[in-house]
């Protein structure tokens, strides 16, 4: 997930581009001379304008200072934590696929059912061992339920597995 | 309305069973969150959104407080133990308090911690209670144009206090405003860049992307971190045991802390982090033996504790008077004082006295009970520290899923949780600051219509926005900031010549 600067740039002068652009579309407000795409186009060209000089490496030493001072402190106490390259770092993305997941299932399957399935995953991906991931995905997404649901009137999606309340 | 029945309604308020309960729950809530590794102050914070929906508005305010305050002590636990920082704020000085431990003063180091927390804390909040009726006096003659630039400068703190290239941090702050133009709150009310779905013409709910910043990019870190080591049992002797006779002999670096706490607390966007490093800092440089420092010396531990406990208190200043966060904590608590009817402004002083007396109460009477609780905390900390990730970080992220969809009741905020958990942690991970962007998001509408409207009056001049005296003065100071790092950088570069170093 580490991108170049060069990349990074590059990518919010094309945002501050969209920016501009999809707010010169916006409608004008009659009688008045600015509207709802003044902002945006200020906003866009900001962006643009930072982009362009990330992309070009300004600033850049000011960051390897700060970078400096923090890796000399965790060096030793953290230990190496960038791991082993792309697997670390598709694990990385598990939890926001679970949170999708979530938004996928949960209509469908109901509330317990996919709590199971999402706590189970992440707790086998942070390396619990499988009786214990099973016993946390069994019994957290009834209390979860019983204070959202419950206490907190909050209308989790009924599903496959009945709640006792 | 007399200032004595202010007191005695705002006493009520606080007095009232559930708050009560609410203030004792939530500082327990606080300090385990705190303590964990990897779990930050903001996520607690972020986490506690949905419950406090279902509260009365001074519970939900005290809920915030008290989880907030005791978060940022308990971040020192763990620091002072195992030498990892519970929460960003307690970065500063862990080499110190881990010295101190393996010198054998573990109970001095987190005696320390609990003990000059609390004062800070009480500070921070005479300071609140001092500075923000002061300015909304001055507030109120306000208009348009100073809010403008008192925004714009905001944001322009945000970007300068950040660890970060000023470039980055001045993008992520526009990201964030991009992300607020979404929807139809513009002033045209015409729905912009909604891409035709009606998910979005509400706008992209702030607390919602806020959980995904600050708690999902969080599971998302701790899934490339190591677990932390395990702690071993320990049996403690008295923790407050000689805090008074260090209060007599450092008063100066206590309130130097103090006072650089509260002013790092007031300016937006900048939190109990920077005030620990600004102020370890500032001690070590003013101190007649800096090189005692990070070899077990109370002297750094007791300035930057204070400095970081006051700044949570002075931090809702800004947040409070112009709906302006003073950091990430009170980013997300503005958008529950929205909620919670006790908008943000300089007449909630006037208007909502005694909501304001009872908020400075709680701050209060939870930084006082964070000595007892604390060092209940300290006492009990190996076991709660020996909870496993796989068991925590797992639930963490439920309880993001649930509050996303607890706060919309929809599901399209479980997706911004989820989206802004992806972009905070691609961000984090480039060097470009989040909390820049979360300003940005949570200022963006007030940004907008303060500059629009002040266009409008202006018919389209510039020349207003210069011409009144306050707003000069701002926009004297937001251009400074804002050429700033031009400036470095010209140097920089007629420096350039000489080596630089590798």
């Amino acid at each position: 997930m580490k991108l170049s600067n060069t990349v990074s740039g590059l990518f919010l002068v094309a945002l501050g581009a969209v920016a501009t652009y999809g707010g010169s579309l916006q409608p004008p407000v009659p009688g008045q001379q600015v509207g709802p795409s003044v902002f945006p186009m200020v906003v866009g060209t900001g962006l643009m304008l930072c982009g362009a000089l990330i992309a070009m490496g300004v600033g850049s030493a000011m960051e390897e200072e700060a970078e400096a001072e923090i890796s000399t402190r965790d060096s030793d106490s953290a230990g190496d934590h960038t791991g082993n390259g792309i697997w670390s770092g598709m694990l990385a993305l598990l939890p926001p696929a679970l949170v999708f997941f979530y938004v996928l299932a949960s209509e469908r399957i109901g509330f317990i059912a996919t709590a199971f399935v999402m706590i189970l995953v992440a707790a086998l991906a942070f390396g619990g061992k499988l009786k214990h991931a099973l016993a946390l995905a069994i019994i957290s997404p009834f209390l979860v339920h019983l204070v959202f649901y419950k206490l907190l009137r909050v209308p989790l999606p009924p599903g496959l597995i009945p709640t006792p309340w | 309305m007399s200032t004595v029945t202010v007191l005695i309604d705002a006493f009520r308020l606080v007095a009232q069973p559930d708050v009560l309960l609410v203030v004792f729950l939530s500082s327990l809530y606080g300090l385990v969150v705190g303590a964990l590794p990897g779990l930050t102050a903001t996520m607690a914070i972020a986490l506690l959104v949905p419950v406090t929906f279902y509260l009365s508005p001074i519970a939900a305010v005290a809920a915030i407080i008290s989880a907030s305050s005791m978060a940022i002590f308990s971040g020192d636990i763990p620091g002072a133990l195992l030498r990892i920082p519970g929460t960003p704020a307690s970065a500063a000085y862990t080499d110190e308090a881990y010295a101190m431990t393996r010198k054998g003063q573990a109970e001095t180091a987190l005696g320390i911690c609990v003990w000059f927390s609390a004062l800070g804390g009480i500070v921070g909040t005479l300071a609140l209670f001092v500075l923000a009726p002061t300015l909304a006096e001055m507030a109120l003659r306000f208009s348009t144009f100073e809010y403008f630039w008192l925004a714009f400068l905001g944001l322009m703190c945000a970007t300068l206090v950040a660890r970060s290239s000023p470039i980055k941090a001045i993008a992520s702050m526009l990201i964030g405003l991009l992300v607020s133009c979404v929807g139809i709150e513009n002033p045209a009310g015409t729905p912009r860049f909604t891409f035709g779905q009606t998910d979005l013409l509400g706008g992209i709910e702030a607390i919602a992307a806020l959980v995904g910043v600050f708690a999902v990019s969080e599971v998302m870190r701790a899934m490339q971190m190591p677990d932390p080591p395990p702690l071993p049992k320990r049996k403690y002797g008295s923790i407050l045991k000689g805090q008074l006779a260090l209060t007599r002999q450092y008063p100066r670096q206590q309130i130097r802390g103090n006072i650089v706490g509260v002013i790092i607390g007031v300016l937006p966007g900048a939190g109990a982090d920077m005030a620990a490093w600004v102020s370890y800092a500032i001690s070590k440089r003013f101190s007649k033996t800096p090189e005692k420092f990070g070899t077990g010396h109370p002297e750094g531990l007791i300035e930057s504790g204070a400095a970081n406990n006051s700044s949570v208190a002075s931090a809702w200043v800004p947040a409070l008077l112009f709906g302006i966060p003073g950091d990430t904590i009170t980013a997300i608590a503005i958008g529950v004082l929205y909620m919670k009817g006790l908008n943000p402004g300089p007449t909630l002083f006037t208007e909502k006295a005694s909501s304001m007396y009872a908020l400075y109460m709680i701050f209060i009477a939870a930084n006082l009970l964070m000595i007892p609780l604390g060092i209940m905390m300290i006492r009990v900390a190996s076991y709660v520290l020996r909870a496993p990730r796989w068991s925590i970080m797992p639930v963490i992220l439920m309880l993001c899923a649930v509050g996303g969809f607890a706060i919309g009741n929809n599901l399209f905020s479980v997706v911004t949780v989820a989206t802004f958990g992806l972009i905070g942690y691609v961000m984090e991970k480039n060097g470009y600051p989040v909390a820049a962007m979360v300003l940005g998001i949570v200022m963006g509408t007030m940004v907008e219509q303060s500059f629009v409207t002040s266009l409008i009056k202006s018919d389209g001049s510039i020349w207003p926005f210069f011409s009144r005296p306050v707003a000069a003065v701002l926009a004297a100071m937001t251009i400074a900031a804002l050429l700033w790092p031009v400036a470095y950088w010209a140097l920089g570069r007629m420096r350039g010549a000489a080596p630089t170093k590798g």
